[in-house]
């Protein structure tokens, strides 16, 4: 056969599985979640149910032999699509017209008497057939020339979408509409203005020395203040490293990351175990300079302590690479136009800083606005809207339509940055690195600024390493909070207690089980993160299609949706059918691919900006296909981004606590919903010590990732070796 | 060479978005022939070879290859080589493994794929070094490989994009002969892209001349030279000298130029070619002033001032170069004037 009659069956086979999956997903694979209660049909798919009365399940079922008979017939034909589209919206709107108590609208009742009994949400049937139909619909657009006719590519692209419409848009849309629910479950615009405007949110009492401010104010202002703090240090560390004879610069590069292997809570602990009104070095005050000891610690003063320790990384990361990127040729020709060096550092290398700086300070404002952790260990009566948020969900005062309506505010907040940001980027950024070599070197900073940038860093390197030292030290002593420093292990012992005995090991530590379900969705959410990700960043980089801006705007904005966001609009979407999968574990996997997918996609995007596109159009005209050439050429040249991603995404899954808090559920408890309960009831070391093994658990993970991904051989051929980690 | 057709393009155009890269073109390429795709940069050519291997599908129009309809099949559902302008290795697979991929693809025997990868490397004088990275070969070396791993399947196409571009001068000529000579020997049809006008010129059985998305001529090498039909297809092969003026009677006439040419009357162009015009000092018509003379090694080069247009003129070392502010008299074959409009 030639190699084109070869590939023409190959289509009609992939043709006939997605049929065969769609025939085991309407006529043997139970549609529901859960058998009706007033039908017993043979079978509880969807041709049974529909043969018992359920009449809406019709088109779905008769969908099967319509698409057989029109992919036969024409399977590039506009009628094919127009159908298999067709069977597609007639499954989602069947799901959503008819919820668990009956139909949305009376004239659905009036057609289908039997949807008075309502239906639960999908199963396996209703899933599977959904996934059949987009796999019928990619392929028909494939064969009608879309992403060059490539139906892997054309599959992937029609996947995604859906994916992220339904996991990243949909709960967002359905929160948007929470907000508009009255106290009745009706829809009103009036108790939306209400919630809108409420002096609970807007109220700025405190600037006139009264009561507290509103949510939004503290928000800002913790904001701003945060923002404001990490630029500075970040800007001086970046300079310091960069600009001055300081020798540890590979030390502090790997330092950097520390932030982001430590679970959320451990460092508001540490702060309050040494600031607290019974902290070290609050009681050390007392004694020694008679300060009388209070609360301070908790409020704007505490968690802004904590979030500069937290986000100072970021932006010293994101700096460093603007100072390193300016091309040290103009410094060194305003130098010979006669410019001294503090006038050089004014005139061009401060402007040039300023898109720089910018960026850093959105984004350290966007991340702590969005930070949930710290404000709620350390925020006694500052709230924030993340909290906020919080205590309407899962607090005494459930109000899903107030927390929507908070979530919907952060939501905007976050956006103006984020679009701030981009603009920031895209259109100001003076980035002054060439292809060229260099040839200059870079100036030194002058002696004023010099001490200024150290004088700025010092103590915030002290602050850092008596944070991490209270976190070294706290689990493995006796009781740090009150300064007992006797050695023991009771607290690893509370919590990972093991014994071996003849029946094999048995584990009675509190944490095993939290422990486990961490490791094991974190096991499974990071390699479909990086999949998902670097996919969509293949799909961006490399395949041309409709809409491309539009899928690549979307995947850029599901980036900038704070945590705390996500969950409260997954609880909104997903504990009602069509799709009702709360209280999984599935949930959760899905909640971390698709909030930090978008990191796999930059790592992936980076990457393939350095590999030269024309290897994957050789491989396809050697008659590799789009899955065949991402596995074989392009995955083995982009293992530093899969890596990353990997790493990212395992250790984001390990620590998140922003979207999880939302979703965990009894059997599926989190580690850093654990550590939550655990600070709560005032059990500090025990909180410290699992967050101890859970930084050396990721650790070990990071070392068994690098092994398994494994080097890159390219023998001589250097410049494919990109730097890949992403800005943050 | 048979007659049966290899490659067709039908009324094919390529947009993107509302930029036209292929605007409406149609063509035939014969079974065993090596047509160029020839023209200035953004001309079309690039995307008309990207059409044939399927890496763009057409907006609208058919491209057959082998007689079969292919307007929406992905590259990887055609029967096409390609050789790339960077050569595309991939630089994590050996020599052998680059070009035992395609037979392994497309579902050969593991053995039997590397057997043939061997025969055809050891064909083209590279057998030594199957083993080898890509990235521990010489320029040449890799060029050689990109072609074996195009040719090692039978395409029913082999598709060249400027495969020259990144071999040194002093080789291009050795390399392009090279190339020609598997293109015979393999008797394989090829497409060729460059906009180098001597490359095509010497690889070439027809040359396809593009400008803006259009063909402004096929025709063989000598066609193409000798009888251009477009001023544009004129100035591009080659050098020449465009003058404009007018046929009446038989005659073309400009300033005091006065040469045979048929054809309707009017407004008319001519195009000739700077070898063409013989020199003399002294008085006669039509006549000029030398402006400048330029060395060449191997030849004279001339800028001369003449009444209907400035003429560049080059003669050969054997006569004696005449200097600038000669006054000279003008001698112009009949066969050499071609009217181009």
């Amino acid at each position: 056969m030639t190699p084109e009659h070869l590939r023409a069956t190959y289509a009609t086979r992939e043709r006939l599985a997605w049929l065969a999956l769609l025939a085991l997903g309407v006529l043997v694979l139970p549609w529901h979640q859960s058998l009706p209660t007033d039908a017993t049909p043979v079978i509880p798919s969807a041709f049974g149910l529909a043969g018992a009365g359920r009449g809406w399940l019709w088109p779905v079922v008769l969908a099967l032999p319509v698409l057989a008979w029109s992919s036969f017939r024409d399977a590039g034909g506009r009628l094919f699509l127009g159908l298999a589209i067709g069977a597609f919206l007639a499954l989602v709107a069947q799901g959503f017209s008819i919820g668990l108590r009956g139909p949305s609208h009376e004239w659905v009742a009036g057609v289908f008497p039997a949807s008075l009994q309502g239906q639960t949400g999908f199963g396996w049937g209703g899933f599977t057939s959904g996934i059949a139909l987009l796999g019928l619909i990619a392929h028909a657009l494939a064969l009608r020339g879309f992403c060059r006719g490539d139906r892997f590519a054309a599959s992937a692209v029609v996947f995604i979408v859906a994916l992220l419409s339904l996991f990243v848009f949909f709960p967002i849309l359905k929160l948007a509409m929470a907000a508009f629910v009255g106290p009745d479950g009706e829809l009103a615009f009036r108790p939306f203005l209400a919630r809108l405007f409420s002096p609970e949110i807007w109220r700025l009492d405190c600037l006139t020395g009264g009561r507290r401010c509103g949510v939004v104010i503290n928000s800002l202002v913790l904001g701003l203040l945060a923002a404001s703090i990490c630029t500075t240090l970040g800007l001086a560390l970046a300079l310091i490293v960069s600009r001055t004879s300081f020798r540890f610069k590979q030390t502090l590069r790997a330092l950097s990351i520390l932030p982001i292997i430590t679970p959320p809570f451990v460092v508001g602990v540490a702060i309050i175990v040494l600031f607290g009104r019974t902290g070290l070095i609050t009681v050390w005050g007392a004694e020694l300079f008679d300060i009388r000891p209070t609360r301070w610690v908790y409020g704007l003063t505490g968690i802004l302590m904590a979030q500069v320790l937290a986000f100072t990384p970021i932006t010293f990361l994101v700096l460093l690479g603007t100072v390193e990127a300016i091309n040290p040729t103009l410094e060194e020709a305003s130098q010979t136009l006669g410019a001294g060096p503090v006038k050089t550092f004014f005139k061009i290398t401060w402007p040039l800083l300023r898109p720089g700086i910018a960026a850093a300070f959105l984004l350290a404002f966007i991340e702590s606005l969005a930070d949930f952790g710290n404000p709620i260990v350390l925020g006694g009566g500052y709230e924030v809207l993340s909290t906020r948020i919080f205590f309407a969900v899962v607090g005494a005062r459930y109000d899903l339509g107030n927390a929507a309506t908070l979530a919907m505010i952060l939501l905007a907040l976050t956006l103006i940055a984020f679009w701030l940001q981009q603009r920031w980027l895209g259109k100001k950024s003076y980035v002054t690195v060439t292809g060229k070599s260099d040839a200059g070197l870079a100036s030194t900073l002058p002696f004023g600024l010099k001490g200024v940038a150290w004088a700025v860093v010092v103590p915030f390197v002290l602050f850092t390493l008596g944070v991490y030292a209270v976190v070294l030290v706290g689990g493995f002593v006796h009781d740090i909070g009150r300064w007992d420093l006797t050695p023991t292990f009771a607290h690893l012992n509370t919590a990972f207690a093991f014994e071996i005995s003849a029946n094999g090991v048995q584990f009675f530590g509190s944490a095993w089980n939290s422990m486990q379900t961490t490791l094991i969705v974190s096991a499974i959410a990071a390699p479909l993160t990086t999949l998902v990700g670097i996919m969509t960043a293949w799909l961006v980089a490399r395949q041309d299609f409709a809409g491309k801006n539009a899928f690549e705007f979307g995947t850029m904005l599901s980036f900038a949706i704070p945590g705390t966001v996500v969950g409260v609009s997954y609880v909104a979407a997903f504990n009602v059918p069509p799709v009702d999968i709360t209280g999984t574990a599935a949930i959760l996997v899905i909640c971390f691919v698709f909030r930090n997918m978008p990191v796999g996609m930059r790592a992936g995007l980076a990457a393939f900006a350095q590999i030269d596109r024309s290897m994957e159009e050789a491989s396809s005209t050697m008659g590799a296909g789009g899955a065949t050439t991402l596995r074989r050429v392009v995955l083995p040249l982009v293992k530093p981004a899969v890596f990353t991603a990997l790493v990212y995404s395992f250790v984001t899954a390990m620590t998140a606590v922003s979207a999880v808090i939302f979703l965990v559920s009894a059997r599926h408890n989190m580690a850093t919903a654990y550590i939550m309960g655990r600070v709560e009831a005032g059990e500090y070391a025990l909180a410290i010590a699992y967050s101890t093994v859970l930084m050396i658990v990721m650790i070990v993970c990071i070392v068994l990732i690098q092994l398994l991904v494994g080097a890159r051989k390219l023998g001589r051929r250097r410049e494919f070796q990109g730097q890949t980690t992403p800005a943050e | 060479m048979s007659n049966e057709i290899a490659i067709e393009f039908a009324d094919v155009t390529k947009r993107y978005g509302t930029a036209v890269a292929v605007d409406n073109i149609s063509f035939t390429i014969t079974k065993g022939e090596m047509v160029t795709f020839l023209g200035p940069s953004g001309c079309g050519k690039t995307t008309s070879l990207r059409l044939i291997a399927g890496l763009e599908l057409p907006s609208t129009g058919i491209v057959r290859i082998a007689g079969r309809d292919v307007s929406q099949r992905a590259a990887s559902e055609r029967n096409v080589g390609m050789v790339f302008q960077s050569y595309a290795l991939f630089p994590h697979m050996n020599v052998l493994e680059n070009v035992a991929y395609g037979p392994i693809i497309r579902g050969e025997a593991k053995a039997s794929a590397r057997k043939r990868a061997l025969e055809i490397l050891d064909q083209i004088g590279l057998a030594g070094l199957s083993a080898r990275l890509p990235s521990e070969l010489s320029g040449g070396q890799q060029q050689r490989v990109a072609v074996a791993r195009a040719i090692v399947q039978q395409p029913d196409v082999l598709l060249f994009d400027e495969p020259l571009s990144n071999v040194d001068a002093k080789l291009r000529r050795k390399v392009r002969g090279e190339i020609r000579a598997l293109q015979k020997r393999f008797g394989l049809t090829a497409v060729y892209v460059t906009h180098d006008q001597e490359e095509a010129l010497a690889v070439s059985d027809r040359i396809v001349v593009m400008q803006a998305g259009r063909i402004a001529q096929i025709g063989s090498p000598r066609d193409l030279y000798e009888r251009p039909a477009s001023p544009f297809v004129a100035d591009f092969i080659g050098d020449a000298n465009l003058i404009s003026g007018t046929v009446s009677g038989g005659r073309f006439r400009a300033g005091d130029l006065d040469l045979p040419m048929l054809g309707s009357d009017g407004a008319a162009q001519i195009s000739l070619r700077p070898e063409r015009i013989a020199l003399a000092a002294g008085d006669g018509s039509p006549s000029g002033t030398i402006l400048s003379c330029t060395y060449l090694g191997s030849r004279w080069e001339y800028e001369i001032e003449t009444g209907f247009a400035e003429l560049l003129a080059s003669r050969p070392m054997t006569e004696p170069p005449l200097a600038a502010g000669t006054k000279v008299c003008l001698t112009i074959p009949d066969t050499a004037p071609i009217r181009v409009t």
